[in-house]
């Protein structure tokens, strides 16, 4: 049991656990934080992934914007501090049956799937993936017509946003 | 480079540790006499009225959006600007495009009135 | 003895590996000392910062400062934090108490991680990551989450507003802060800290000098200082986020707000001014932090000189400035700079410094010719008459007088 697979360990637990209370917590803004506290988790999982630039994007991007985005979000509700009555509803057997047919058919693919034997390329030893990433963005073998699309989604996203969101004052 | 990681790790986990130390030592030296009087809320000299919860404006929202729309742009901007070297002028007119295209939206929600907070 | 630093690490590192411990236990052994070093350093001169501010600030406004608790008042912190650590704790009715304690714990966390990415010399630095600029921001983003859950963990009406007019002013901010921050890491084509300061053979004030004022700018408006400190200002809101805050707790957000000025400061002086640079620091490094300090507190002094100069500005002012005027300026700036630095490859040094520098002042003339026609149209529209108030004439104030 290495220390990295120890780490492995505990960030998953952390992860998993912070991403059950999201759900079950009655408090919308403690479920905000536990929400914050899981996508940290994943920022770890990241880093153990030797992807650092995502761990640190991750933090910036999720919680830094999209996690006050939904706390913004929620303080524009009136008095829905907490959610009153039983957390299941009336078909909750069905849901239950239903998640444990797709866990077990997920568990099954995955056992069967051959990525996990396959060796991963060798990265030469001082290679900056931060300047690989960038040469590929933008380079025409690569991925420069996803790059200029990105940037018209988030022109789209934008407009829409302000289209939904936005009453003009009369 | 782990090595690095490992030092913001600890760092990460022995950070909290200095200010909880130092709100640990009026827990014990400092007196603790609530009174209801005490803990009551401020608001400004008079009892408090109505829920603590006031209905924000949807400006807040509409900021916050147009934040993470522009963070996401910069965010893709970084690993161009790194990779600087290896690229030709037409890949720096690219990121260029791509600047201008989020120009464009700023220019569009400028216009439409989407940046007053009033 | 030139580097005691390193020199001390690796004799460190003989005595464990002598007593048979393993290579990894040994970097963790190795690495929280320097985490405790590195903090404790940090915290201390931060208790330092206290008299500097009240010194400065006093000096400012013609007045004298502590000067009665020791020899010119340099005990004066050591007075208050013990007065804050005995003031009693109260808690709000109604607050939730666990978010209520953490909030000034992440706070001051938060600006202390900030400390391991800078680079203290050639050879001394916490963690050279190459991902380090973003690693600022990001960090930033965790201080900006420790002002919501004070403001909402209090319970209270102006907390709340406070907080999250706070966190909109704070995000709005953090965009030409980016942008400003990205301008370094394309001059030196990479992200982390040690590869920047040595690129900076001619230091980037020279080469870019509009990204380092908009960075300063920005700063300014993220650490929440005057002129954009509307998350304090007394007459308006209240004290804002931390008004439920008692004792050492809001000592911690004081504390930790004057440490992120200084260690804002410590940044700009890292991109901008050249960090650990000067005479002799090959060959003697531990004059590195000597040089990095001297700058940081030069860049600290300007803060604290336009935060005791300038009034206040309106919060609908203050996001208007951002949106309108610095965001479309940084992305401007970025635009020219990319292109330039692209045009002007091969050429020698001087040269590129020069057209650089020459690119940055005409878009300061530009936008300076953009707003003059700007504000000669504001100018006119609000210079129209306006029915004004006119005065009794003589006759009838005789009149009153004979009375």
């Amino acid at each position: 049991m290495t220390v990295l697979q120890v780490i492995f360990l505990i960030t998953a637990v952390v992860t998993l656990g912070g991403a059950v209370l999201v759900v079950t917590v009655r408090n919308l803004i403690h479920a905000a934080l536990w929400l914050i506290l899981t996508l940290f988790g994943v920022a770890v999982m990241y880093g153990l992934l030797s992807a650092t630039f995502f761990t640190v994007i991750q933090v910036v991007i999720y919680i830094g914007a999209i996690a006050i985005l939904m706390i913004f979000a929620i303080m524009l509700t009136r008095r829905v501090k907490q959610e009153a009555g039983s957390s299941v509803n009336k078909g909750w057997w069905l849901a239950g049956l239903m998640s444990l047919v797709l866990f077990t058919a997920l568990v099954w693919m995955f056992s069967t799937w051959s990525g996990f034997q396959t060796t991963l390329p060798v990265m030469p030893a001082n290679v900056d993936m931060v300047k690989v990433l960038g040469t590929a963005l933008v380079s025409p073998n690569g991925y420069v017509i996803p790059f200029e699309i990105a940037s018209v989604l988030l022109l789209a996203a934008l407009i829409g946003a302000v289209v939904v969101a936005w009453e003009r004052k009369s | 480079m782990l090595n690095d990681w490992i030092f913001i790790g600890i760092f990460l986990l022995l950070a909290p540790i200095f200010p909880a130390l130092a709100l640990l030592i009026p827990r014990l030296i400092a007196p603790r006499k609530p009174n209801p009087l005490k803990t009551e809320t401020y608001e400004c000299g008079i009892e408090t009225y109505g829920e603590t919860w006031v209905q924000f404006k949807v400006q807040y929202y509409i900021f916050a959006l147009v934040f993470l729309i522009f963070d996401i742009e910069i965010v893709f901007l970084f690993p161009w600007a790194v990779a600087f070297d290896q690229l030709s002028m037409f890949a720096v007119l690219e990121g260029v495009l791509f600047i201008m295209i989020l120009v464009a939206g700023l220019f569009y929600i400028w216009r439409k009135g989407v940046l007053e907070w009033v | 003895m030139s580097d005691p630093v390193n020199s001390i690490a690796e004799w460190l590192r003989m005595i464990l590996s002598s007593w048979g411990l393993s290579e990894g236990l040994i970097t963790v052994i190795l690495g929280v000392l320097g985490v405790v070093i590195l903090a404790s350093f940090v915290l201390i001169v931060d208790i330092m910062l206290v008299w500097i501010e009240r010194k400065i600030v006093a000096r400012f406004q013609d007045r004298f400062g502590p000067n009665r608790v020791g020899p010119y008042g340099v005990l004066q912190p050591i007075a208050d934090v013990i007065k804050l650590l005995i003031k009693e704790d109260i808690m709000p009715n109604g607050a939730d108490k666990f978010i209520f304690n953490i909030a000034p714990i992440i706070a001051l966390a938060a600006v202390l991680l900030l400390w391991a990415v800078v680079p203290l010399a050639p050879t001394i630095i916490g963690a050279d990551i190459n991902v380090a600029v973003l690693y600022v921001v990001a960090i930033g983003s965790l201080g900006t989450l420790a002002i919501i859950m004070a403001g909402w963990a209090s319970n209270n009406k102006y907390a709340l507003l406070g907080a999250f007019r706070t966190v909109a002013l704070l995000i709005a901010y953090e965009v030409p802060m980016i942008i400003a921050l990205l301008v370094p890491v394309l001059l030196a084509r990479s992200m982390g800290m040690q590869t920047i300061v040595a690129a900076q053979s001619t230091w980037y004030i020279f080469v870019v000098p509009l990204a380092a004022v908009i960075l300063f700018i920005s700063s300014i408006a993220e650490l929440g200082r005057t002129p954009f400190d509307i998350s304090e200002a007394e007459s308006e809101i209240v004290a804002g986020f931390h008004i439920e805050y008692t004792g050492m707790k809001f000592g911690l957000f004081y504390a930790g707000e004057l440490l992120h000025a200084l260690t804002v400061s410590a940044l700009i002086s890292t991109l901008f001014l050249g960090g650990w640079r000067g005479p002799f620091v090959d060959q003697v490094p531990i004059l590195g932090p000597v040089y990095l300090f001297i700058k940081s507190f030069f860049v600290y002094y300007l803060i604290m000189w336009i935060r005791y100069s300038f009034p206040r500005v309106r919060i609908d002012q203050m996001l208007g400035f951002n949106w309108k005027f610095l965001t479309p300026l940084a992305l401007c700036l970025l635009i020219v700079v990319a292109i330039l630095d692209k045009l002007l490859v091969g050429t020698s040094q001087a040269v590129y410094v020069l057209v650089m520098l020459g690119a940055n002042l005409m878009i300061v003339w530009a936008t300076v010719l953009i707003l003059r026609k700007y504000a000669r149209v504001e100018r006119k529209r609000i210079g129209e008459e306006r029915p004004v108030a006119v005065p009794p004439d003589t006759e009838s104030s005789e009149l009153v007088g004979q009375e």
